[in-house]
């Protein structure tokens, strides 16, 4: 059931948006997530304006993680191109779906431009939970002062992540650039409730790091694909066989 | 392109465009693609693979600070930090502080 909020005006509800943020379970979420991603773009040769830069501009952790250790390890920018790509195609369902709640009569396409650049999984989240129960006016204000909450922490810890990666011995050092690779693996398996996702993450695990082990050129795209294909015909199958 | 702006010129390229096309693209279609339709099932999968591969070199081909625990060392710690999330409730929260604190000290007793 959504929770309801009222709001005097546009300024306050972008207000409640910040409280909201800070407030929110994804808050520690993000914070640690971003950590991870800033030791990462320090330990690839990655500059901490680059790392700004890239949670403002891509502002997707799954997509900076494949930019990072691609851009890193040297590999081909075209194999790069088709990760990020791919991982990004997830956000166009999200924009569908989040959109016509934001939206009111007087809306300009131009205007949920912003909103569009905005989405992500935590925002999108709680914007989905928290924006029907606001008046319609005030909700593109809250959803704002949300993302830019998020944005704004995501580069803050980021950056806190970058700079500890440069200043803190060794062994604390690889603490902190083991958090992004372990809580993705942890977080992706959380959310992998079907066959299909299951079958794609143990895949991508297990062929991935085979074919990188026998250098294997474009080693992402062919455990990709080719896991992500055995996955999905496992899922048709296992999916026929249940209708039967 | 010196070599000091090549990550700008992906980070734009490869970077911004792919996430703001398909954030475009649900901006200007409005309207969703079927959950279920084939091609969204397969590309889900192939993203998962994929991030799924990052991931694992991550921990198997590590990098830096990280390379100078031992690669068992870090297995050990991946095993303990998931097997923490399966038994918490599924919780991440628990997953990764066990992993980190088992790196830790693993990587404390065992620096190579």
């Amino acid at each position: 059931m959504p929770e309801s909020r009222s709001f005097n005006s546009p300024s306050a509800a972008f207000l409640g948006g910040v409280k909201h943020a800070l407030t929110s379970v994804f808050f520690p979420v993000m914070a640690g997530t971003y950590i991870g991603l800033g030791a990462l773009a320090h330990d690839f040769g990655l500059s901490a304006w680059w790392l700004t830069l890239s949670t403002v501009f891509v502002w997707a952790a799954p997509a900076q993680v494949i930019l990072i250790s691609g851009i890193g390890t040297g590999a081909a920018m075209i194999e790069v191109a088709l990760a990020v790509t791919l991982s990004a195609i997830r956000l166009f369902p999200m924009v569908v779906a989040l959109l016509p709640l934001i939206r009111t009569r007087t809306t300009r396409t131009v205007d949920l431009m912003l909103p569009a650049h905005f989405t992500s999984v935590s925002m999108w989240i709680e914007s989905l939970r928290m924006l029907p129960g606001m008046a319609p006016e005030h909700r593109m204000a809250f959803c704002n002062g949300l993302s830019v909450t998020y944005m704004a922490a995501a580069s803050v810890f980021g950056l806190v992540g970058f700079f500890l990666a440069a200043g803190l011995p060794p062994l604390f050092a690889a603490a902190l650039l083991f958090i992004t690779p372990l809580s993705f693996l942890i977080s992706t398996a959380r959310s992998a409730v079907t066959v299909l996702d299951r079958v794609a993450l143990a895949l991508g695990i297990v062929l991935g790091t085979t074919l990188a082990a026998l250098h294997v050129d474009f080693d992402l795209m062919w455990s990709g694909v080719g896991g992500g294909t055995l996955a999905y015909l496992v899922n048709r199958m296992w999916k026929a066989r249940a209708r039967a | 392109m010196t070599a000091e702006l090549w990550p700008y010129f992906v980070l734009v390229v490869i970077g911004f465009l792919p996430n703001e096309v398909w954030r475009a693209l649900g901006l200007v279609l409005a309207r969703g693609l079927n959950e279920e339709s084939q091609i969204v099932l397969w590309s889900r999968a192939v993203a998962t693979a994929i991030l799924a591969g990052v991931v694992a070199k991550l921990i198997v081909f590590s990098n830096g600070a990280l390379a100078n625990i031992p690669l068992g060392m870090r297995m050990v710690a991946v095993v303990i930090g998931f097997s923490a999330f399966l038994l918490v409730r599924r919780s991440a929260l628990a997953g990764v502080l066990a992993g980190e604190a088992a790196l830790l000290i693993g990587g404390y007793f065992f620096t190579s």
